[in-house]
């Protein structure tokens, strides 16, 4: 029993005294949280620019039109180029700022693959021409505005149909905060397991505590133990922060909460202890981890939902335990789940962590 | 040698062998430690030190063979063995966050040793200043010194040591010496040492084996080693002009010759430096040679191990 508080307490104190450790496990989360919650959420001005191609027309041209209609278009001169600026206000949507900046073709090339521009608006003709790529939302949406704009309707500033949805729950930050605890776990139990047990094998440490009559179910217990307490802390301070700052609520079941936490933990300690079972280069390290967690974190739904993905790839990212971790905690935070929706998820995710763990376990390289 | 204490062996290898991929790393070695013995393991890197000494702790299993320690074997009585053998790995690195007293107090669980042993163990090593230091800040001497430290730990009856002095300066080294030559004296531990540094194996050990690509090239005290071996001294020579060392050979008592590569110098074995010398400087003197440098030496391990295999024992040795 000695052995495994001693093996513990050194997890515990290899943790807090790496400033490195304590910024990334407790702090990046919450500003992640902050950062992103504040830029999807709330009214906001956005600033919508536009590159414009202007001839010498002498007919009357969509956006002359719109300068000669519009009084709130300001016209600036900046040097060579000039900017026309539109402001758009809706009480619901926000204000929205269109900067039209007049320009030749091949800077407004350079300027749409340096991203400033999604939208480059011809305007030689009567009827204008717009350029952009289809499958960029944020320019179907000007290409949307303009043409309202531009045919004299004021949609984009009536209101009266707009219902925003301000329920708990349906927000984005509601939709973020299970994915950054899904994700935070996963990062704390690869890097900070199975990183720290190759370098320990590395180093030569493993084997010479395998020397002693140290019980080598002891140490593997005690990366358990502390981990698992290290990601609860981790955890309930991120739920603390949404709750406080962001009014976020827990509407499922609790003890399905820390279920889901405790297998999500288990499922990815396990894999931890496989992947650092054989290596004792943290290169190879560095690069298993890797190829273990970027897809799941691009696939998972951490930061926006998995259903944007082809309809085929589906069935195969709601394998994938981050995914099955992520869906889970965010179930019983905005669906009100519990123990009935989130037990089969629960149930394969210890499965997986257990196989995983006794696998290698057998195959672990002590010396 | 102590011939009382041949009357148990603390360590009995016979005929082990163990072979890596495409490395026959030791190739059926035997040998014994007495009880309060200590044998040093010489020889150069490569030589099957390293994993010689890991079977023998029991970290690395041979092919064939079978060691046998304090009468047993790893295969039954691990867990007793294990507190039999304090050991100290090469270049082990510690857990760099944490200090010398929780480094200590962690593997101080492992055996179960109570927390006194600490205290004690810091004034052995000699470590109470630094008791508080992170491993991570501490000198290659200081480490060496922790790492000697936990082998002690739980007061084993034999050592084995893997290079326990490498890289370090003389006073560090020398730091390392005394406290193995306190715990020889007072406690009677018995110690296998490896090491490429001859004068660590002269000063510490009661004997010396000598092993060259998984074999023991020969074994014995340093006199005996020297006597079996050697030619008795050296004559060493430097000269301001090419010469011809095949003039010398065969004559003034010189046993071999060992040119320098640029042939600027001579090492010249000798029956007796007494004897051979005036006659040499005679030659020297009639033939107009005239000489950079001179000087004269006892025969070294080093000097046997480059007559025995034509290599240097540790590359930087010079």
């Amino acid at each position: 029993m000695k052995q495994f508080t001693q093996l513990t307490l050194i997890q515990f104190k290899e943790f807090y005294r790496e400033p490195a450790a304590l910024f990334w496990s407790f702090l990046f989360p919450i500003l992640m949280a902050w950062g992103l919650g504040i830029a999807f959420s709330g009214q906001k001005d956005t600033v919508r620019n536009i590159a414009v191609i202007s001839g010498h027309a002498i007919q009357p041209t969509a956006l002359t039109t719109l300068i000669e209609t519009r009084t709130k278009l300001i016209t600036t001169h900046d040097g060579a180029s000039h900017k026309h600026m539109l402001v758009v206000k809706n009480n619901k949507l926000g204000t929205t700022t269109f900067n039209f900046f007049s320009t030749s073709w091949d800077s407004a090339i350079v300027l749409l693959k340096r991203g400033s521009i999604s939208l480059i608006l011809d305007d030689r003709k009567a009827e204008p021409a717009f350029h952009f790529d289809p499958a960029n939302a944020e320019a179907q949406l000007i290409y949307l505005n303009l043409k309202a704009l531009f045919s004299n309707q004021s949609i984009i500033e009536e209101s009266a149909s707009i219902q925003p949805l301000t329920i708990k729950g349906t927000r984005y930050i509601d939709f973020l905060v299970p994915g950054l605890m899904a994700m935070g776990i996963m990062s704390s139990c690869l890097w900070g397991i199975s990183y720290s047990l190759i370098e320990k094998r590395s180093k030569k440490l493993l084997r010479r505590m395998v020397a002693t009559p140290l019980k080598k179910s002891y140490f593997l217990a005690a990366q358990f133990v502390s981990r698992l307490a290290l990601t609860l802390t981790e955890t309930t301070v991120l739920i603390l922060f949404a709750y406080f700052y962001f009014g976020m609520r827990v509407q499922g079941s609790i003890p399905a909460l820390v279920a889901v936490l405790i297998s999500g933990n288990l499922v990815f300690i396990g894999i931890a202890i496989l992947i650092s079972s054989r290596t004792s280069k943290t290169e190879v390290g560095n690069g298993l981890i890797n190829a273990v967690t970027m897809p799941m974190l691009v696939l998972s739904g951490i930061f926006f939902s998995y259903y944007n993905f082809p309809e085929w790839t589906i069935p195969i990212i709601r394998l994938m335990p981050l995914t099955m971790f992520t869906d889970s905690i965010r179930s019983i935070f905005t669906e009100g789940a519990g123990f009935y929706e989130t037990g089969p998820a629960i149930g394969i995710m210890t499965g997986l962590g257990l196989v995983s763990f006794f696998i290698g376990q057998r195959i672990y390289k002590w010396i | 040698m102590n011939t009382f204490f041949q009357v148990t062996s603390a360590i009995s290898v016979n005929n082990i062998v163990k072979s890596f991929k495409d490395v026959n790393a030791v190739k059926g070695i035997s040998m014994e430690v007495a009880e309060g013995e200590f044998v040093a393991l010489l020889g150069p890197n490569g030589a099957g030190k390293t994993t010689l000494v890991e079977m023998i702790e029991g970290l690395q299993v041979p092919d064939s063979g079978e060691i046998l320690i304090m009468g047993k074997s790893w295969k039954i009585h691990r867990p007793e063995l294990q507190r039999l053998l304090g050991i100290s790995l090469q270049e082990t690195r510690f857990i760099d966050k944490l200090n010398i007293v929780e480094t200590l107090r962690l593997f101080a669980s492992f055996f179960n040793t109570p927390e006194a042993r600490i205290a004690e163990i810091l004034d052995l090593v000699d470590l109470e200043s630094k008791a508080k230091s992170y491993v991570v800040n501490l000198s290659g001497g200081q480490r060496q010194r922790l790492a000697l430290g936990l082998a002690l730990l739980h007061n084993p009856r034999i050592l084995l040591l893997d290079e326990p002095t490498t890289g370090l300066d003389p006073a560090a080294r020398r730091e390392i010496w005394n406290i193995l030559m306190r715990l020889k004296q007072e406690k009677h531990t018995s110690m296998i040492l490896t090491t490429h540094y001859m004068e660590e194996a002269e000063y510490l050990c009661d004997r010396i084996i000598i092993l060259n690509q998984g074999n023991i090239l020969a074994q014995g005290t340093l006199k005996e080693l020297v006597q079996k071996n050697g030619q008795g001294e050296i004559i060493e020579l430097g000269f301001t002009q090419p010469f011809d060392h095949e003039k010398l050979n065969g004559h003034f008592g010189i046993t071999h010759i060992t040119p320098a590569r640029d042939g600027s110098s001579l090492k010249l074995g000798v029956k007796s430096v007494v004897e051979s010398m005036p006659l040499l400087l005679d030659y020297f003197a009639t033939n107009k040679v005239s000489l950079a440098h001179l000087g004269s030496r006892q025969l070294t391990l080093d000097d046997l191990f480059i007559a025995m295999t034509g290599r240097r024992l540790h590359e930087d040795f010079n």
